[in-house]
């Protein structure tokens, strides 16, 4: 393998304007020099940078490889604006993590989300009812790809009917671009503190809910009501700008790929919804700054010598077009086996709401364009503004019409 | 052939019950559950493919 050039490129890389759905071209290119290569972050650290499926999946799988940013060698955040916490099991490694995460694992099973998909489909029936009720054109983020996923864990946690305004407020605060970070603190303070109150009712009025579970695991001595309010917090928000990103930037993605629109259109096969889920999931992936961890044991990987104590990145959205296991993989195929992405990451830290967001954005995939035939944008994709900055990549705002 | 778990290492990612719903299920934590020790000739396509999906490789596919 040829030597790392120096100095190290940058991370992350710019998209190019003319291929907004494909991956930064710089990046592209260092996959094909090599799964391996340094780069350099905004405060001059170098990180390994990891470019392919295989080494991606071995390094995430690894249990030499800690996702907590307090070990020795963590890659500083990927952007100085990208400020997010240490989330609760998200960024611990094993035991604690497979304890706390073991928890809350319940409600994500199967059978459990399947269980949901009615009171899902009612919600995406209900917003575009609301949608064909209000302005033509309207903004498709705002009107519909925003408040499902919050309107979902509402149901999924046990938030009480009556507390959706509430709630549905703070948490668009909380994801809001325009909102200052003030108003987004007082926003998380709000649902914190909301979520903590919940909790503290159900622990002696139980019902068949994810936040009665939690609840639980206090009364069992488990957690403490500040942990407990903490995973609850986790939960309602790693689900909704992922969500709400795919639901926009998939639409969009779909209006330039007609054809592929057309197929999911015209089918009423749900085993082919879902397989277009998967293909959308794999093209998208919209956590487009990679996921970071640090090394605490040597590792050989190509030839090389990861030590411990150095950072890794490894940028799932490039292994997901690696042509080894995606043939073509630049063109969006809804008909394609798009199974083995790793859009939701890999190892033990897979995410935990993936059965939710399949069910999710197989019911939005399925329904949306079927009721909407006529949808399309109502703006030229040139002025469409992409969330280049943003800690998940889509877009900003999609005006659309009908 | 014969499924071999590791329970310990299940993540409750559901993805084996997506992949070969006869083969596994999960308890009520969503943790794996063997359904068929030794799948049939049709379904080993789909208990390999369970295999490879599986992030935290806690299915083993073994010869008898």
């Amino acid at each position: 393998m040829a030597d790392t050039p120096l100095p190290a490129p940058e991370f992350p890389m710019p998209r190019s304007a003319k291929c907004p759905f494909d991956p930064p071209p710089e990046l592209t290119k260092l996959r094909e020099q090599g799964p391996l290569t340094k780069v350099r972050l905004w405060d001059g650290t170098e990180p390994w940078l990891v470019t392919t499926y295989a080494q991606q999946r071995a390094l995430l799988g690894d249990p030499r490889v800690s996702a907590d940013p307090d070990t020795p060698g963590y890659p500083t955040k990927a952007t100085p604006a990208a400020g997010e916490g240490k989330l609760s099991f998200v960024m611990m490694d094993d035991p604690e993590h497979a304890r706390l995460r073991r928890m809350v694992t319940a409600p994500f099973a199967i059978k459990k989300v399947e269980a949901l998909r009615p009171a899902v489909q009612t919600i995406v029936d209900g917003l575009i009812d609301d949608l064909l009720a209000g302005p033509n054109p309207a903004d498709l983020v705002e009107a519909f790809a925003l408040p499902l996923p919050s309107l979902v864990i509402c149901e999924l946690l046990g938030v009480p009917y009556d507390d959706h305004d509430f709630f549905q407020d703070n948490t668009k605060t909380m994801v809001r671009r325009t909102a200052t970070p003030d108003e987004r603190a007082a926003a998380s303070r709000e649902i914190g503190g909301y979520l903590g109150e919940l909790i503290g009712r159900r622990l002696t009025d139980p019902r068949d809910d994810l936040i009665s579970g939690i609840a639980a695991r206090i009364t069992a001595g488990e957690l403490d009501h500040r942990q407990a309010t903490e995973m609850a917090l986790l939960l309602l928000i790693a689900g909704h700008e992922t969500t709400a990103n795919m639901i926009a930037l998939g639409t969009l993605a779909l209006l330039r790929n007609p054809d592929q629109l057309a197929l999911l259109r015209e089918s009423d096969d749900p085993k082919f919804v879902a397989g277009a889920v998967e293909e959308l999931l794999r093209y998208l992936h919209i956590t487009h700054l990679g996921r970071r961890r640090a090394v605490t044991g040597d590792i050989e990987i190509a030839g090389r010598t990861i030590k411990a104590g150095e950072g890794v990145i490894l940028v799932n959205e490039i292994g997901n077009r690696d042509p080894e296991v995606f043939p073509d993989p630049d063109r969006l195929d809804l008909t394609r086996d798009a199974r083995r992405h790793v859009a939701f990451g890999f190892g033990v830290h897979q995410c935990l709401g993936q059965p939710l967001a399949r069910v999710e954005l197989q019911v939005v995939y399925g329904t949306l364009y079927k009721r909407l035939p006529g949808l399309r944008a109502a703006i030229p994709f040139e002025d469409v503004r992409f969330k280049n900055d943003a800690f998940i990549y889509g877009v900003h705002e999609l005006p659309v019409t009908w | 052939m014969k499924v071999e778990l590791d329970t310990d290492k299940c993540v409750a990612s559901g993805q084996c019950v997506l992949t070969a719903m006869d083969v596994f299920d999960q308890d009520d934590d969503g943790i794996v559950v063997l359904l068929a020790e030794e799948p049939g000739a049709d379904q080993l396509d789909d208990v390999r493919e369970a295999v490879a999906v599986c992030p935290a490789a806690a299915i083993r596919l073994v010869e008898k």
